[in-house]
Formats: structure tokens, sequence, C-alpha cells
């Protein structure tokens, strides 16, 4: 690890305009950035803690949506009640994830802004256009069985990791950020980046920009919805595949729906084209097989992962047929 | 007497352990300690050509970088029984030449003020390479098997009995399949780490270690410093399963640099170091051949494995290594071939070659009970081997038929669906599965020191370690006993070289082998007291007969008088003694010859003369046991839950039945084999360390990508024991139970796997992709 400085700022402006200089790194819950520091695959040269930032709060907006402080700990978004009744998919997907120890530190903006887990992008060792712009791809012609199949390009196909994500790009959730030019509202879809031929960039996020906090936007039907991830053991692991749904199910059709994977994307991947087809259709199997199969037409296999495309639709007819069930 | 082994006590060393105060070895506060970080190769194969310190060497805090350039020539170390010392990778003496065999391979040692600075420089270090082809992937070199000469310690590997081939094709049914494992890692939770210290000529060296014996006796022949002078030292080791069993590059990275630099040096590796250059399981193809009459009656059974081994050592994973001895067969072909790959040297991992093996062979039985219409448990009871088949002798002990009796109950084997894929509990199709559990019986020379002082407390001194086992505290209760002390009254050291020469904790073989001498020696110093007292006109056991004194409650009394007799301590103060010791040594072991006597003068010569007038030791070294086998069994069950859309297992419950001779200690008994099980549940459904299949250096190095279970994957354990003294093995009648609990589980949980789903899963782990298809 290369030494650096740490430094806490009290609050936002502080952090704003400590973040532009010294080539500096926020630190929040600190689950990912000191590990990527551990392995020198990050190398801030200041840290600048922003824990001191008042961004705690969960908030009931007028319009029925919620807003949720950027430091609002990962454990507390997914006990809140309201979070609980109105998104159950968002609580369900953040328990999902990591151990009580660790959703205990991370924080909200720290769960949107995690890396991959590409265990090539974790060895120094290997190429890897990520953590090394224009040193090639290891994981392409490597063992690549936890890899992507959607988003993917000739230059990376590393999975997203976050399970808190894919919940709320099925939300469709809006991120608030505020940088030295002032603040910005960022559509979800928008934040995260594919990884083209730029799999170094991950989001539309500027140095010197801070998430404030996230505004998730009223939903009447997610109170009927649900995540389900399938991995290789029962907890501390990251998906193989997952899906965030919501159903709006009206005198036996499916009005409208919300449809999200995990696991499988290079982003989290909403996947509008699967909402559209469910749209109109009864609540069965045979639409929820249809979405599925609408869902991963675009997926593109490597050598070790051609299974998640049909785990992946399996998942989500999965949780489809759960959330067509919730009363 | 026997008032406490047997009895389900805490462990002795359980407050310190979980207070903190069990001090492992990176953690002895040693002062003006420096640290030193490796650095690893980042090629798979080829020759260093240049390694610039230059930046590094004047970064802040750094003392010193070693590399082959400068560090000391060390020596061959002779020999390869890892009891004596075994150096892992034998040629391959860390830093000892420009010669790169696998990726993450130690090539220099940065040695810093801090961590954090050494670690620091470390990454500053520039190395250029030449770079060669290295030999990649298991599969695609299986055309290079070779068949080596011999296992550890000069184990065979090619083993014949009558004419497979002949009998093969004669049989009714047959089952002919490959059953495939990935390399395991071990995973202790403490990684590899050693602290050196010199002190003049004199060193000594903390380290985590399944062998102080084996390090001191290694660092002596290759720093070429004389064995006095040389102390190792291990009282916690925070898991090993093997990876500590042989002595890899730290203790000497970390001995070499502290001389060079004059400082205390600690080194300890870094979790993806353990994965690079301190051992793993080997990656194995096992070809599993049956043939049976229509009875069910096995005619002949071949097992052929390949697996691999590095270039700088060889190491066999004798994956066939129960097979002729398992079941009864008249014809048994049991091969072994290697493949050489430019990786780390594999090394024995709990219950090396039975774990793997087991698996394959108990699958390969389910296919053949599935082909002959027989239940596997049937199927196991008509091929019962009641004795020792290959090596014609008796069991000293086999209750193997009330383990499957009592296991079968247990988990409710008479649900078991008898077609395969049809049973469902709600959403998951419901399979059950069964296999044997089988490791031998090992135990070994070992001695100890025995002293009761004139306080009322008694201590053991034993060169051998606690690798988590339990050993501390059935090492208290054996010398308890032998005492007629209370536990608390007793402390038992380990982890030790200054220590009375221990067994290596491998094998299964530390309480058969360091239990007997613990309790000769504690016998032979209550001895002493009480021949003192016979002759002592103060004692009320003035002139009594030895054979009518025994002890117990810190007295020695009359047997059939327990008012006439006095408190051990008594006996001591009335001569002015401050203590009374005794040595003993067992001279007993499974292994094909004894070692050779100690060399006269030595204090192991005096423990042996001293043994000789040892009542205890007399009558254990005596036993005739040349008409005996020795090996625990059990019996595994499973039950499991698939979610058939989803390809996801539940392992719902599990029931293992062990015979394994007494049970010295339920509760530390039943840890034991719940961590082999667990062990073996890893196995079965998610371990795998994946090596790059273009350059072959590791991938899934770090415990995010390399998966073991968590809590949430374990399901109700039920463990039994026939506890069933086997007298043969030693007088303690235990037959150690460290490894048995893998064997089997994985067999059971593939069992279960396929008959809840249909699906023969040979390619281990079973993961939900390979369901899904
Ligand atoms: C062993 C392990 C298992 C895990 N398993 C899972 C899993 O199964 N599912 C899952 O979804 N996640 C998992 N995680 C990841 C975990 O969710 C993330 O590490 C966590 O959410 C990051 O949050 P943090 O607050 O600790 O971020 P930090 O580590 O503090 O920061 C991460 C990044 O976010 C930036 N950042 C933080 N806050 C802000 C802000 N307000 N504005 C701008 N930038 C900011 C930091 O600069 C840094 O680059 C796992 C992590 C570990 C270590
Ligand atoms: S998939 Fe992406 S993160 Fe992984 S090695 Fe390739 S470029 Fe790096």
């Amino acid at each position: 690890m290369q030494p650096f400085k740490y430094i806490k700022v009290p609050d936002t402006p502080a952090a704003i305009r400590a973040a532009g200089i010294n080539q500096a790194k926020f630190i929040a819950g600190g689950t990912n950035v000191l590990d990527l520091m551990k392995l020198d695959i990050e190398k801030p040269r200041q840290l600048v803690d922003i824990n001191q930032l008042s961004l705690y709060k969960i908030e009931e907006l007028q319009n029925g949506g919620i807003r949720v402080g950027a430091l609002v700990k990962n454990s507390d978004l997914a006990y809140n009640p309201a979070i609980k009744k109105n998104y159950p998919l968002l609580s369900e997907a953040i328990l999902s994830g990591a151990s009580p120890q660790l959703r205990n530190m991370a924080t909200t903006g720290g769960n949107l802004m995690q890396r991959t887990r590409c265990p090539y992008f974790y060895s120094t060792d290997f190429a890897c256009n990520k953590r090394v712009p224009g040193s090639g791809c290891a994981a392409i012609s490597g063992y690549n069985r936890m890899n992507a199949v959607l988003g993917t390009s000739d230059h990376c196909i590393a999975t997203h990791p976050s399970d808190m994500c894919v919940a709320m790009a099925a939300l469709g959730a809006v991120i608030h950020v505020q940088g030295a030019k002032g603040t910005r509202a960022i559509p979800f879809a928008d934040f995260h980046l594919l990884p083209g031929q730029t799999p170094h960039l991950e989001h539309n996020l500027k140095a010197d920009e801070l998430i404030t906090h996230v505004e998730l936007p009223p939903l009447a039907y997610a109170a009927r919805s649900h995540y389900l991830k399938v991995r290789d053991r029962a907890s501390y692991e990251f998906a193989l595949t997952s899906a965030a749904v919501a159903l709006d199910i009206q005198n036996g059709i499916i009005k409208a729906a919300r449809v999200a994977l995990g696991g499988v994307g290079t982003k989290p991947w909403r996947s509008i084209a699967a909402e559209q087809v469910l749209t109109g259709l009864p609540p069965n199997t045979a639409s929820y097989q249809k979405a599925a199969d609408t869902a991963m037409l675009d997926a593109k296999p490597n050598k070790d992962n051609a299974y998640k495309i049909e785990l992946a639709k399996r998942t989500l007819v999965r949780a489809l047929t759960t959330t067509g069930e919730i009363s | 007497m026997n008032e406490l082994t047997g009895k389900p006590i805490d462990r002795v060393d359980g407050r310190l352990k979980v207070t903190g105060g069990a001090t492992y070895a990176a953690e002895f506060p040693v002062k003006n300690v420096a640290y030193g970080v490796t650095v690893t190769s980042t090629i798979t194969k080829g020759r260093i050509k240049n390694i610039d310190t230059g930046a590094a060497g004047k970064m802040p805090g750094v003392l010193g970088i070693m590399t082959s350039e400068n560090c000391m020539q060390l020596h061959f170390p002779a020999g390869s029984d890892p009891g004596a010392g075994k150096y892992a990778e034998k040629d391959l003496l860390p830093l000892q030449n420009d010669r790169v065999f696998y990726g993450g391979q130690h090539i220099a040692v940065v040695v810093a003020e801090t961590f954090e600075q050494a670690e620091h420089a470390a990454a500053m270090v520039k190395v250029e390479y030449a770079e060669q082809t290295p030999v990649v992937g298991f599969e695609k070199n299986a055309l290079t098997a070779y068949k080596p000469a011999s296992g550890l310690g000069g184990a065979e590997t090619q083993v014949k009995r009558g004419d497979a081939d002949a009998a093969m094709q004669t049989a009714a049914v047959k089952t002919d399949a490959t059953y495939t494992t990935p390399v395991f890692s071990h995973n202790a939770m403490e990684p590899h780490a050693s602290l050196a210290v010199w002190e003049g000529d004199q060193l000594t060296v903390y380290d985590a270690t399944q062998s102080v014996m084996g390090v001191k006796a290694l660092l002596s022949a290759m720093l070429g410093v004389p064995a006095e002078k040389v102390r190792v030292i291990a009282h916690y080791i925070g898991g090993g399963f093997g990876s500590k069993g042989f002595t890899w590059a730290n203790p000497f990275l970390a001995a070499m640099a502290a001389r060079q630099f004059n400082r205390p040096v600690k080194i300890a590796l870094a979790r993806q170091q353990v994965y690079s250059t301190a051992g793993r399981r080997t990656q194995t193809s096992q070809k599993i051949a049956l043939g049976a009459d229509r009875s069910g009656k096995l005619l002949a059974v071949k097992h052929a494995t390949i697996s691999e081994t590095s270039f700088v050592d060889e190491f066999v994973e004798t994956a066939g290594v129960a097979t002729p001895m398992l079941y009864s067969s008249p014809n048994v072909d049991v091969s072994h071939e290697l493949v050489r790959l430019n990786r780390g040297t594999p090394c024995p991992m709990r219950a090396p070659g039975e774990s793997v093996g087991t698996y394959s062979l108990e699958v390969a039985m389910d296919e053949l009970a599935e082909k002959l219409n027989i239940d596997p448990l049937q199927l196991r009871l008509i091929n019962h081997a009641d004795t020792e088949e290959q090596k014609k002798k008796q069991f000293s002990e086999k209750s193997l038929k009330e383990c499957y009796e009592r296991g079968a109950k247990a988990i409710g084997w008479s649900n078991c669906p008898a077609k395969p894929g049809l049973t469902k509990e709600g959403r998951y199709l419901v399979g059950y599965g069964m296999a044997t559990a089988t490791y031998p019986a090992n135990r070994s020379a070992s001695s100890a020191k025995a002293t009761l002082f004139a306080d009322g407390h008694a201590e053991i001194l034993c060169g051998t370690q606690d690798i988590g086992t339990g050993t501390y505290t059935i090492a208290t209760q054996i010398a308890a006993d032998a005492f007629g002390l209370p536990v608390d009254k007793v402390t038992v050291k380990l982890g030790d070289s200054m220590y009375p020469k221990g067994a290596q904790s491998g094998g299964s073989q530390v309480t058969a082998s360091v239990g007997p001498p613990i309790r000769a020696a504690a016998l032979g110093a209550v001895d002493k007291l009480i021949t003192i007292a016979i002759a002592d006109p103060g004692s009320p056991l003035h002139n009594q007969k030895r054979e009518d004194i025994i002890t117990g409650n810190g007295r020695i009394f009359l047997k059939d008088d327990a008012n006439k007799g006095e408190p051990l301590v008594a006996v001591l103060s009335r001569k002015g003694l401050d203590k009374i010791e005794a040595d003993a040594k067992t001279n007993v072991s499974t292994r094909p010859s004894l070692p050779a006597p100690a060399p006269a003068g030595s204090p192991e010569a005096k423990t042996e003369e001293e043994s000789k007038t040892n009542m205890a030791v007399q009558e254990d070294e005596n036993t005739d046991r040349s008409a005996y086998a020795f090996h625990s069994f059990g019996a595994q069950f499973v039950k499991v839950l698939v979610d058939p859309d989803l390809g996801t297992i539940k392992v719902d419950k599990i029931v293992g039945v062990m015979d394994i001779g007494k049970v010295m200690n339920l509760k530390t008994a039943v840890n034991q084999i719940k961590g082999g099980m667990i062990f073996g549940l890893g196995m079965a459904l998610m371990e795998n360390l994946q090596y790059d299949p273009n350059n072959g250096r590791i991938v899934t190095r770090d415990l995010v990508q390399y998966l073991v279970p968590v809590h949430a994957d374990i399901p109700e354990i039920e463990v039994q024991f026939i506890d069933r003294p086997d007298l043969y093995i030693s007088p303690l009648g235990a037959r150690g139970i460290g490894e048995i609990g893998v064997t089997g589980m994985a067999a059971a949980i593939a069992n279960a796997v396929y008959n809840a789903t249909g699906k023969r899963i040979r390619d281990l782990p079973i993961t939900p992709d390979k369901l899904i298809v």
C-alpha cells in the first residue's frame, strides 16, 4: 500500500474542496476502498473521511418517495420500516449481500461506487484494462465463470457486483451529487457506465463530486416486489445471478413491471424490454418465461459463463413467480 | 484409575484463546523486531534477469533487501520423513538461485522497521525476468503422466491383488467412470508466519508449524547450525490441516534475514502468498472401474489416479490408498501417476489420499448399487471387509457395521427414495446419500517428561503441538489421571523443541503417539514417589507392597484401605525434595520400521534408558501388534434438498457415526469430526482453487474468490461414536480423529444430490451451473 494522507472533513463543501486535490478518494465505510488500496489497485495520495457529514437521514418525501443520505449504512437502509414496506426488493437485495459486519459499515454511496470482483482485477500480475488501461483483459481468455454476459465489450467483461444497485436500478432511483460546480441529479441508468473501450471509467461522477443522497421515486406497486439471489454458498457471496422485480397486477393482468438483473451485467442491468413484454400479459409462467428470454436476448457468453444465461432466466422466472404470488 | 479421560471437559486453553491470551507465532512480543515482506514472482516460469532494489532500498525504514544475490547459502536437507522434518520443495531452497518455477514464488525479502514500510517497499522492487513457457493445465498435460517410485515416506503407490482385468471380464455388472477433483487449499485461519531471533549463535524461531522438531532439524541442516543451538516454538497454531506439516520457505527466510540484517525478523505471509507458496491439495483425475456378480459381491476394483505435482518436488496424493482395504474383493488394481506443472508444490491436506479417494470410490459404489438395483448401504454390507485383505491382517478393532446401522437410523435411511429425481418436499427435490469413512490409525515414537512439584502441581513437557485440535486438553486429562490429580493441578506444555521429542501433528497420530508416553512419564514419576515412600519409615506406606498402592485425589494410598496413605506432596516435603520427575519414551510405531535408537549420551538416549524400567512403557512396547492392521472407520449420511430450477443445494442434515477407538474427550472429538465434515462439505460444494488457463498462475487467490462454507451452509450435524477402546494401538485405546471426518463426506453429498436429481456430477465441486444443464 502506498502511504497516504488522511483527513476528516466536517461538511460537504469541505469534502468537495478536499476531493479535487492530491488524487484524493473519499472513504465512507471503507469496506471496498481499503482493500483496493492494500492491493495497490488504487493509490490515492489522500483519503478524505466523509463520515462526519450529515448525510445519515432516510426521509419519506411528500410525493411518496424516499430520500436516502449517502452515508446511510446498508443495514440501516435494509431494516428501515418504510423501505421494508414500500420497497421490499431493496431491503432484500441489501440483506442478501456481504455479511452483517460489512453491512454495518458499508454505506449507500460506497455501495453505489463499489468496484468489480473480477479476480484478475485484484491480481496485479495479470493484464486488466480496468486496472491498467490498455494492458489487455486476462478474463476474456481466462477463467471467467463469474464474469458478465450482458453489456460486455472486447475490452472488459467484469460483472458489477452490487446487489443494492440492482434493486435501485429496478426502482429507477436518482442519484444526487454535489461538486464544485453545483449539484446534479443523475438517473440511475446513467450513473454506471458500460465498459466499451474504457472499462476504467465506471461511473458518471467527476473527481470532485460527492454523492449526497439517493432518491427512490414513488412506485406504489413496488410494495409487491422481490429480490432473488443465486450463489455458490448460502451467504456472504456475490451473485451468480440475481433478479429484482416488481409487479403491478390488476384484474389478473400485469399493468406494469420492473425488472433488473444482477450477476450478469457489466452494470446493474435493468431490462426495460422485459418490462414491456410483461405489460399486458397475465401473471403466469409463460409470460415470465417470455420476459426472461427477452431480458437475456443479447447475452454473450464466454468459455466458463454460458450457464449464466439459462440461470439468469430461471432466476428471473422464479423471482417473478414469487412476486406474482404475493397477495 | 481412569476418571478424566473420556470426560467432555472444556478446553484447558479455551479461555486464553477467546481472550487473545494465546500467543501465535507472529505475536510474540520480541523487542526490536523488524518486519519482512516477501516479493513474489509475477511470472510462472523463467529466470530472474535482474532485481532492481535501488529505489526500494532507499525508502524510509527499509533495513535491507535480501535476494539470491546477497543472501546466505543453504545446505540441502537430507531425508523426507515429515516427522523428522520435510522441506516441502527440495529443489527450490529459498532464494538460492535465479530460477522461477511458479507464479507467486518468493524471490526477495524486504526488511523494514514497520510492516507498512516493508510492504510498500516490496511493491517498489523492480524485477526483470527472462520468461519461459510454463507447463500449464492439468487435463492438457495428462499424457505426460509418469509413475512415481513411491509416495510420502516410501508409501506404495502401485498395489495389485489377484488379476483385476481378468476378473472384470467375468463380472456380470460393471461401472467405469472418471471422477475429477480440483485443487483445494487448506485455508488455515492463521497464515504461515515465522519470527526469527538470533542471540549470538543461538537461533530461536517462533513458527506456525505442525512440527517444532521437524522445523528445528531443517533449520539446523539447511542453515548449518548445530541442532542444540536451534529452538523452535509453536505454543498455539491457528490450524494447519497439513499445510504446516511440511516446512516451507518462511522460517528460513526469517532466520536468514534476521542474521543478514542483525535484527529479529518477522515474516507473516499474506493470504495470496499462502495460496502460492505454502501447499495445497493437488488436482486429481480418478478412473474407477468396479465389477461385481449379480449378488453385488465385488470381483474387481480398479482405481487409477492421475494427480499433479510441481517441478521442484514430488508429492503423490495417494487417492487409492484406502481402496485395497476398504472392501472385500479378490482382485484389486490401484495405480498412481503424476503430471508435472508449473505450480507450487502440493502437500498433505486433511486426509491426504482418503479425502479425494473416498469421494470417487464411494460415488462409484453408489453407481454400482444402482446398476445392481441394491440399496447402497446393503452393497457396503455385502462387501464388508472382515479382515485387511491386502496386508492379510486382522483389524485391531472394527465396528463399521454398527456405524452403518446407527447412522442409517439417525438419518432415516428408510426414507431414501429408491428412484432418483422424483421425490419432493415442497419445491425441493429430496435426496439421501451415504458413504463409508476411513482413515488409518497412526502412531509414532514419542517422549514426554512429567514432573510433580512440592507445591502439589504437576507439569508435562512434550515436543508435540496443539494445532487447534485439543491436544493440550487431552494431554491434561491423561496426565491428571495418571497422577491422580485434578485437571487444574496439571499444566501441559507443548510446542517447544526444547521439550522431549513428540510427534508431528499429522496423520491423526498425536493422541495415539504422545498420550502413552505422557501417561507413562506421569506413572513413572508417581512410581518413583511410591518407591521413596515405601522406603521411608516416616511414611504410612513404609514397607507396603508396591502393587497394593494406588493414586487418587492427590494422594497415594492402599488399594484396600484408602485411609492408609498420604498426599503426594508429603513424600516430597519429608525428603526436602522440590520435585520428582520422570522421562518416558514409547518406541511404538505403525510405520514399517522403527527409527534408529537415539545417539549415545543424548538426552533422548537417557530417556530410552529410563524407559526400560518404566512398567507402562514396557507393557506398551511389548504388546504384539504384528497381526493387526490399524484403521478407523465411519459411516456418513446426508440428506439434501435441491432446487430443481436454480440448481442450489441445501444440505439438510448430516449424520456421522465414527469408530475411532476410545473417545478421549467428547467435546473435542465432536468438534474434530464436525470440522472434518464441514471440510468435506466445502470440498463437495464450493472449494476450487483456479489457475489461469493461459499462464498458470492462481486466479482465486483470496477468501472472496476461494469459497469455504459459511454458517448458513451448515445444517444440523449429528455425530455419534462407537467409543470402543482399541487396546492394540495403545493402552489408552484411542485411534485419532482429526481427519476421518472429511472422508466419505463429499461422496455422501454427491450421492444424495444424485438421489435427489438423477444427475451424476463426477466433477467437484457440485455447483448450480453443473446441475442446471
Ligand atoms: C468480503 C466482502 C463481501 C461482499 N459481498 C457483497 C455482496 O454480496 N453484495 C454486495 O452488493 N456487496 C458486497 N460487498 C461490497 C460492499 O457492499 C461494499 O464494499 C460496500 O457497499 C462499500 O461501501 P463503503 O461505504 O464501505 O465504501 P468505501 O469502501 O468507503 O468506498 C468505496 C468507494 O466509494 C467511494 N465513495 C464512498 N462514499 C462516497 C460518496 N458519498 N460520494 C462519492 N464517492 C463515494 C469511495 O471513494 C470509494 O471509491 C462485499 C464486500 C466485501 C469486502
Ligand atoms: S474483465 Fe475487466 S476487470 Fe476483469 S480482467 Fe478484464 S478488464 Fe480487468
